[in-house]
């Protein structure tokens, strides 16, 4: 297993602050959510860590870092674009919540056809605007047939189920495997649900 | 004679006739199971209670237990091959634990824990299995269906009724209803009968009390499935035989 070193070998001096990117692909947000319930603890956190791309910061692109956390799984092309730059920049990659672990919620359409729900979504639903008609603007990423949790698309180097993981199963699994250990989360914060 | 045998060492006195597992259950020993449960003839099937005696693999629900033996349980090794069985399991379904109302009763899910599994590492399925809510009381939800055939077990040795069987091979097994439609609705299953309560998992799921017990204070949620409560028996009896 990839683990962390938390002190920069050539100076042999003081830690420097571990690099992390959170990103979330098709998930709700939630586990950001519950990464932020972690609370006051924070604060002692940012004095390990300085934030990469994330909602936090709003940078767009994820460069060099330690740590990579990917929340939900893979429904469309960007989102397969944007999961292979956290796999190509981070050292240590994290499937984060239900979603990224077996695609959870918005894999439920993939005994679907994809072609009759956009039908069904955009043409021939309850209560639609006249003239609605499935979105083609050429920015918009392409859905894929199915969707994927994480680690059938990339190497996941960790798995932190649940929907979401809570703020303390969160937060035990950063610290320890910010102090360079294989988080083990115990009685308690292992839930899928 | 001392009928007794060793289970990870320590002494596990059985009956004659007796199994590994009934004997292990009987001094209240967790081996991990699905398709075992004590009121029932053992299946055999899941494979989850595989342990090493003598150094050699065998399912503890059907090999007698025998003065002697020396029988391996919770090793890394057996549980390292009980939790790839549990990912077969998890991708060969759709086990999607936020929407399922048998969350935190659900012995899958709950053996999953057990043995902290994180991942279910294999390429998923994600099979089609249309659900059938035909019956007025109780709804099959197929997709989580585990082929643990407890519920064709139960409406045949209990309820008298061989209401459910498993049809196909290998991949394509799966959990079918005996009737002309296929439907339960055209059967005479009752909310009442033993197989309506003994599904391990989320597929014969009684309908209107999916959440009368919250997400977060089930049977799972309050202790591990290795402490010995089973979520299909609220009296609380915990480990043991029949009755």
């Amino acid at each position: 297993m990839m683990r962390i070193e938390t002190t920069d070998a050539s100076a042999g001096g003081a830690p420097h602050k571990l690099k992390v990117a959170t990103v979330s692909l098709a998930g709700c947000f939630g586990c950001h959510m519950s990464f932020l319930d972690i609370d006051e603890r924070l604060l002692p956190l940012l004095e390990l860590v300085e934030f990469d791309r994330s909602p936090i910061t709003d940078i767009k692109h994820c460069g060099p870092c330690d740590i990579g956390l990917i929340e939900g799984g893979v429904c469309n092309a960007e989102n397969v674009h944007v999961l292979r730059e956290f796999r190509a920049n981070c050292k240590v990659l994290v499937a984060l919540g239900a979603c990224a672990v077996n695609g959870g919620l918005p894999a439920q359409r993939n005994h679907l056809e994809l072609a009759d729900i956009l039908q069904e979504v955009y043409r021939t639903g309850h209560g639609l605007a006249e003239g609605s008609r499935i979105p083609d603007d050429p920015e918009l990423p392409l859905p894929l047939n199915q969707v994927h949790p994480v680690h059938e698309v990339v190497r996941i180097d960790y798995f932190l189920p649940g929907c979401p993981p809570s703020g303390d199963a969160i937060w035990a699994f950063l610290t320890q495997l910010i102090e360079g250990k294989d988080p083990n989360l115990g009685p308690g914060l292992l839930h899928y649900d | 004679m001392n009928d007794s045998f060793l289970l990870d060492g320590e002494d596990i006195p059985f009956t004659p006739g007796q199994t590994v597992m009934q004997a292990a259950a009987a001094a209240g020993k967790y081996i991990p199971h699905l398709c075992w449960h004590p009121d029932f003839a053992a299946h055999g099937s899941c494979k989850l209670c595989t342990v090493k005696i003598g150094g050699r693999f065998a399912t503890s629900c059907t090999v007698r237990a025998a003065a002697g033996q020396e029988v391996e349980n919770r090793t890394d090794e057996l549980d390292a091959k009980r939790r790839t069985l549990l990912q077969l399991l998890f991708v060969e379904g759709n086990h999607f634990c936020p929407s399922c109302e048998k969350s935190g009763d659900c012995a899958l899910q709950a053996t999953a824990y057990e043995l902290g599994m994180l991942t279910p590492h294999f390429d998923h399925f994600y099979p089609d299995r249309p659900v059938d809510a035909s019956h007025p009381d109780v709804l099959l939800e197929f997709n989580r269906c585990i082929l643990c055939e407890l519920c064709v077990r139960a409406s045949r040795d209990v309820d008298g009724k061989n209401v459910f069987a498993l049809a196909g091979r290998g991949t394509r097994s799966h959990l079918v209803v005996n009737s002309d439609t296929g439907r339960l609705a055209d059967t005479d299953f009752a909310a009442t009968d033993r197989a309506a309560a003994v599904c391990p998992v989320g597929v014969i799921l009684k309908k209107r009390v999916g959440f009368a017990v919250p997400i977060g204070q089930r049977t799972y949620d309050r202790q591990p499935i290795s402490a010995g409560l089973r979520a299909d028996d609220k009296a609380g009896a915990g480990f043991g035989e029949a009755g």
